[in-house]
C-alpha cells in the first residue's frame, strides 16, 4: 500500500513542476520536527509542493496531520526544521507583510474599530501613502467584505461573521503576494460560512493573489480551488495526491454544483480521506 | 424619558444599579415580576442595616453594663458602699465624668459624627477670620519679602480627611508610575523578569510598618538638610511602595499573557516594538492593570491609616490614634466615625476606579 503511494506520489510530483518563472510559492524538502522527551517527533518530511502564481489552492487532510504547521512554516510564525519555502524565488525568514494570513479564529483588536484593524496593517505597508489615501485603501476593502456600515464599529461589537469580513478585509487591505487562510470559516455556522465563501471568492476574482487554504470541508476546498492538494495522516506527513479542478472561472456555486464532474471530485477526495 | 434612560446608564455603569431600580418603583414603571427583585437590591439591604445597627445597639448596651457593673462592685470593693452609691447615681445621671469607657452606641457615634462637623465649622470660620485679619499685615510682610503668616491652628475632622486622600493620591500615583511601566517591562522580556521576580516574591509580603521604617531611614538622610516636614514625603512614599505591587504583578501577567492571536497579527504585520506595545500589548493588557490598579489603590487606602499614626503625618490615621490617646469621653465615638468615614470612603474610591476600568477596556465584564 505504502509503495503504490509512494510511487504514486512521485508521479505527481513529476507531473506537477512548473517552469520557475510561473512560481509564487515554493516548499522544497520540507522538514518540521519537534523534540520530545522520548526524542524527535517529526510532523513533516520530504514535503514538496509548488504553487503558481494566481492560483488558489487548498489542502485537505486528516485533523493534526500538519497542515496548520505547513500554513504557519510559510507564514514564518513556525521554525523550519530543514528544506526551505521561498516566495518569487527569495527564500522566506520569519513573518512578513508580503504572506497575509487570515486566522483561525478572527482576531481582531477587540479594542479598535474594524477600520482602525484594517489600518493598522495598511498604515505599516503603505508608510508614504498620505492618511486620506490609507483610509481610502482600509475603506474599499471593507466595502468589498460588505461591512460599509460598520467602518467605526468596535471589532467586540461585532458577530464572529463580521468579524472574520474584517479579518479578509485586513489581509487583502495590504495586497500581499501570498494569502494563507487557516480554516477561517471553521468557526462559522453553514450559512455564514457560505456567504463569507462567496465574498472570498468574489474578492479574490478581483485581485487574483495567490491563495493557500486549510479546510476540512471538501465542498469548499472544490468550489473555491484550482488544485486541492490532499496531506497524508501524520507522523512524517507529507503531500498523498493532488486534485486538479478544471472548472472555468468565475465561479458560481450552482454551476459549480451542477457540473457533471463535481461529483467525480468529490468521491476522488472523499476516497482519499476514508483509504 | 430619554434622560432617564441616559441616567439609568450611568447608575448602572457605576455599580449603583439599585438607585435606578429604585426610581423605578416610586415612577411605578416596575413590572410585578420586577417586584421581587426590587425587595432584594432595596429593601433587603436596608432591613440588613437596621439589624446590623439594632445589634450594635444591644451590644454595646450590654457592653456598657458590664463596665459599669465591673466599675461599680470595685468602688464598693475599695471604697466602701457610700462611694459605690455614689458612683451609682452618677453613671445613671449621664454625667460625663463617670461614664463607663466601652463600645459607643449607635447613637453617641451620631452625635460624635454632628459634634466632628460642628468643630470644622468653627474651626473653618476661625481659619476665615484669621486670614481676613492677616491680610493686610501678610501684604506688608510680602512686600518686605517676608514670608506670610499662615493659619497653624489645630486641623478638622474633615480637613484630615483631605489631607488623607492628598496623601492616598500622592502613594497611589507613585505607585503607578513605578509598578505600570517596570510591569511592561517585565512582562516583555523574561530575562528581566528572572532579574526581578526574586525581589517582588521577597517585598511583596514586607508589612507596611516595615516599609515605613525603610523609607523613614532613606528619606531622613536625604532630606537633611532641608527643614521642611518630611511627614508627608515619608507617607506618601510607603503608601505608594506597600501597594505597588499588584499593579506590578498584574501588568507583567497581562502583558506576559497577552493572546498569542493577536502577537501572530502583529509579527505578521511586522509591527516595529514601539507599535506593538502602544496597538496591542498595552491595550490588550489593560484589563488586567486596571485589576491592579484597583487593588493597588484599596491597598493604599488600607495602609495610609497604619502609617499616618507611625509617621505622624496630619489625616485619619493620626485622628484616630490621637483620639485613642486623648481619651476623652467621647473619643471611643470619634473613632467608630472615624471608622465608617474610612470605610466608605474605600468604598467610593473602589467604585470610582470601577468606573474608570469600564470606561478604558475593551473587556465590559461586570465587576464586582
Amino acid at each position: 500500500m505504502s509503495v503504490i503511494i509512494e510511487n504514486k506520489q512521485s508521479d505527481i510530483l513529476k507531473k506537477q513542476i512548473f517552469p520557475s518563472h510561473e512560481v509564487m510559492l515554493d516548499l522544497k524538502n520540507l522538514k518540521k520536527v519537534y523534540p520530545t522527551p522520548k526524542g524527535d517527533y517529526v510532523v513533516l518530511e520530504d514535503l514538496n509542493l509548488q504553487i503558481r502564481k494566481e492560483e488558489f489552492v487548498t489542502i485537505i487532510g486528516h485533523s493534526g496531520c500538519g497542515k496548520t504547521t505547513m500554513l504557519s512554516m510559510i507564514a514564518g510564525l513556525n521554525p523550519i526544521s530543514d528544506g526551505h519555502i521561498s516566495v518569487l524565488g527569495k527564500h522566506i525568514k520569519g513573518p512578513g507583510p508580503d504572506r497575509g494570513v487570515i486566522f483561525q479564529a478572527p482576531s481582531l483588536m477587540p479594542w479598535m474599530t474594524s477600520l482602525q484593524n484594517v489600518l493598522l496593517g495598511v498604515n505599516k505597508v503603505f508608510p508614504h501613502a498620505t492618511k486620506a489615501q490609507r483610509h481610502d485603501i482600509a475603506k474599499y476593502y471593507l466595502q468589498k467584505v460588505g461591512l460599509e456600515d460598520a467602518f467605526d464599529k468596535k471589532a467586540s461589537d461585532l458577530s464572529q461573521g463580521m468579524q472574520q469580513r474584517v479579518g479578509i478585509a485586513r489581509a487583502f487591505a495590504i495586497k500581499p503576494k501570498v494569502l494563507l487562510l487557516d480554516e477561517p470559516f471553521g468557526m462559522l455556522d453553514s450559512l455564514t460560512r457560505g456567504e463569507l465563501q462567496d465574498i472570498l471568492i468574489e474578492i479574490w476574482n478581483k485581485e487574483k493573489i495567490t491563495a493557500v487554504m486549510i479546510t476540512h470541508d471538501v465542498d469548499e476546498a472544490i468550489f473555491l480551488a484550482d488544485r486541492v492538494v490532499m496531506m497524508t495522516s501524520g507522523p512524517k506527513a507529507k503531500i498523498g495526491d493532488i486534485l486538479n479542478i478544471d472548472f472555468e472561472r468565475p465561479r458560481t456555486r450552482k454551476s459549480v454544483l451542477e457540473h457533471d464532474d463535481y461529483y467525480k471530485y468529490r468521491k476522488h477526495l472523499i476516497d482519499f480521506l476514508e483509504h | 424619558m430619554k434622560q432617564s434612560i441616559t441616567l439609568g446608564k450611568v447608575t448602572n455603569f457605576v455599580g449603583l444599579g439599585f438607585l435606578s431600580t429604585l426610581k423605578d418603583l416610586f415612577t411605578g414603571k416596575l413590572e410585578r415580576e420586577d417586584l421581587k427583585n426590587v425587595l432584594r437590591k432595596t429593601v433587603v439591604p436596608l432591613a440588613s442595616m437596621l439589624l446590623f445597627i439594632g445589634l450594635w445597639h444591644l451590644g454595646a448596651k450590654s457592653l456598657y453594663n458590664i463596665e459599669a457593673e465591673f466599675k461599680i462592685e470595685k468602688a464598693l470593693t475599695d471604697q466602701g458602699p457610700e462611694a459605690a452609691d455614689a458612683l451609682r447615681s452618677c453613671i445613671a445621671s449621664g454625667d460625663s465624668s463617670c461614664q463607663p469607657n466601652t463600645l459607643p452606641s449607635p447613637s453617641q457615634v451620631w452625635d460624635s459624627y454632628k459634634s466632628l462637623l460642628r468643630d470644622h465649622n468653627i474651626i473653618k470660620a476661625d481659619k476665615a477670620a484669621f486670614i481676613e485679619k492677616t491680610a493686610v499685615l501678610n501684604e506688608k510682610r510680602l512686600a518686605e519679602g517676608k514670608d506670610a503668616i499662615t493659619y497653624t491652628g489645630r486641623p478638622s475632622f474633615v480637613d484630615q480627611i483631605f489631607r488623607s486622600l492628598k496623601t492616598v493620591f500622592a502613594g497611589f500615583l507613585l505607585a503607578l508610575f513605578i509598578a505600570v511601566p517596570l510591569g511592561i517591562f517585565i512582562g516583555l522580556s523574561p530575562t528581566l523578569k528572572s532579574a526581578f521576580n526574586w525581589f517582588i516574591q521577597i517585598f511583596k509580603p514586607v508589612s507596611p510598618v516595615v516599609w515605613y521604617l525603610l523609607v523613614f531611614m532613606i528619606v531622613k538622610t536625604l532630606l537633611i538638610d532641608s527643614s521642611e516636614d518630611s511627614s508627608f514625603t515619608i507617607s506618601f512614599i510607603s503608601v505608594g511602595f506597600c501597594s505597588m505591587w499588584a499593579t506590578l504583578v498584574n501588568t507583567a501577567m497581562g502583558v506576559a499573557t497577552v493572546d498569542k492571536d493577536y502577537i501572530n497579527v502583529a509579527k505578521v504585520l511586522k509591527l516595529g516594538p514601539f507599535q506593538k506595545i502602544f496597538k496591542v500589548v498595552l491595550p490588550s493588557s489593560l484589563p488586567l492593570i486596571f485589576t491592579g490598579l484597583k487593588i493597588t489603590l484599596s491597598v493604599a487606602w488600607m495602609v495610609l491609616i497604619a502609617i499616618e499614626l507611625l509617621a505622624q503625618s496630619p489625616g485619619l490615621g493620626l485622628f484616630v490614634w490621637e483620639e485613642f490617646q486623648n481619651g476623652a469621653n467621647d473619643s471611643n465615638a470619634k473613632i467608630i466615625v472615624a471608622m465608617f468615614v474610612i470605610g466608605i470612603i474605600g468604598f467610593l474610591l473602589d467604585r470610582i476606579m470601577l468606573t474608570i476600568q469600564n470606561w478604558v477596556s475593551f473587556d465590559k465584564t461586570e465587576g464586582i
